[in-house]
């Protein structure tokens, strides 16, 4: 299959992930989006190095990867924060920034 | 039979997207997940980047989804009720929201294809640079290691670093703040050679003598007549209260 279908792919991966982080409530939920939305970058990486033939955008797709293991790390210790503070795990009732 | 692999991956990866969204349940959106990640492992072997696809099974559909099922688990569902939303006056939700979300991921749809697939490149509709197999070619561990350790050696240690941020960032967001309940009774000298019930400003806050282990302390010769009578667990400090 030529490389277009790979970044079409991506780019249905990616909008999926950007209508999830808008429309869901739940925090996990969003997060999980969020999973989506490097996972369709990250293909369009990948896809691009192979078209290229050079280890640059492999390498970026590692990094991107370890960006999303920190962002995952801090969100689900936010997530737990918020339930032992017995605050609701809801995106639209944690509006408000105060304690 | 590159074709075939490439549609079955891509069916699972944009089906299991859909599942995320969709699903209600965040544990099933947390599996469909996985299924995702598996399918576009096997899109990363069709664009022979065979470490990254390794890394991706066994890092990201392995340790990370592990963590996301045990912060459901621990969570669980707490799903506010729709009406309940609305007496609180909640701002826009409902169907409005979704159909609006909808329409902006759409129109990003739209934008991410027009930028990709309209770019002109030639390249786009080729099959990629010319790959020949061999032991330390494109996509390799050992390639990758190379680049990693030379070229981006920069980046290698950054990246390292803010995996040392995240950890000490997530046990202080995570941790325990109302304590561990009761403290644990320390053990004082004082506390050990005093004899109870001898009126300390303890026990006069307290308001009771707690009970006198009678051979472990004997009490001094000049009280024991008058402390005698008082039975144990007698409020001492009760005609203050």
């Amino acid at each position: 299959m030529s490389i277009a279908w790979y970044l079409a792919v991506s780019a249905i991966v990616f909008a999926l992930g950007a209508a999830g982080v808008m429309t869901r409530r739940n925090p996990l939920v969003v997060l999980l989006c969020l999973e989506l939305m490097l996972n369709g970058a990250n293909l369009a990486l990948i896809a691009f190095a192979r078209m290229w033939g050079n280890g640059d955008g492999q390498i970026l797709a590692i990094v991107v990867m370890t960006v999303a293991a920190c962002e995952v790390c801090i969100g689900l210790g936010m997530i737990v924060a918020i339930y032992r503070r017995n605050l609701p795990i809801d995106v639209d009732e944690l509006r408000e920034l105060q304690g | 039979m590159s074709a075939l692999l490439f549609f079955i991956g891509a069916i699972g990866a944009i089906g299991g997207a859909v599942g995320v969204v969709v699903l209600r349940d965040p544990f099933y959106a947390v599996l469909a997940l996985v299924g995702h990640l598996l399918s576009l492992a096997l899109l990363f072997l069709l664009l022979r980047a065979e470490f990254v696809a390794a890394v991706q099974v066994v890092v990201y559909a392995g340790a990370v989804m592990v963590l996301y099922v045990f912060v459901v688990a621990y969570v669980g569902e707490q799903e506010v009720s729709f009406g309940d939303r609305l007496r609180r006056g909640g701002g826009p939700v409902g169907s409005g929201l979704r159909l609006g979300a909808v329409l902006v991921g759409g129109a990003v749809l739209v934008e991410l294809f027009i930028a990709l697939l309209g770019s002109g490149l030639k390249a786009i509709d080729g099959y990629g640079a010319g790959y020949a197999p061999g032991p330390r070619t494109y996509g390799t561990p050992a390639w990758i290691g190379n680049l990693l350790l030379t070229r981006f050696l920069l980046v290698f240690e950054i990246s390292s670093f803010l995996l040392l941020v995240a950890a000490v960032g997530a046990v202080v967001l995570a941790r325990r703040r109302g304590g561990l309940g009761e403290p644990p009774a320390e053990l004082t000298p004082l506390g050990l050679t005093r004899p109870l019930g001898t009126g300390t400003m303890a026990e006069g806050v307290e308001g009771r003598v707690t009970p006198r282990p009678a051979p472990h302390a004997p009490a001094p010769a000049g009280q024991s007549a008058t402390e005698g009578r008082v039975p144990p667990q007698t409020p001492v400090g009760s005609a203050s209260r």
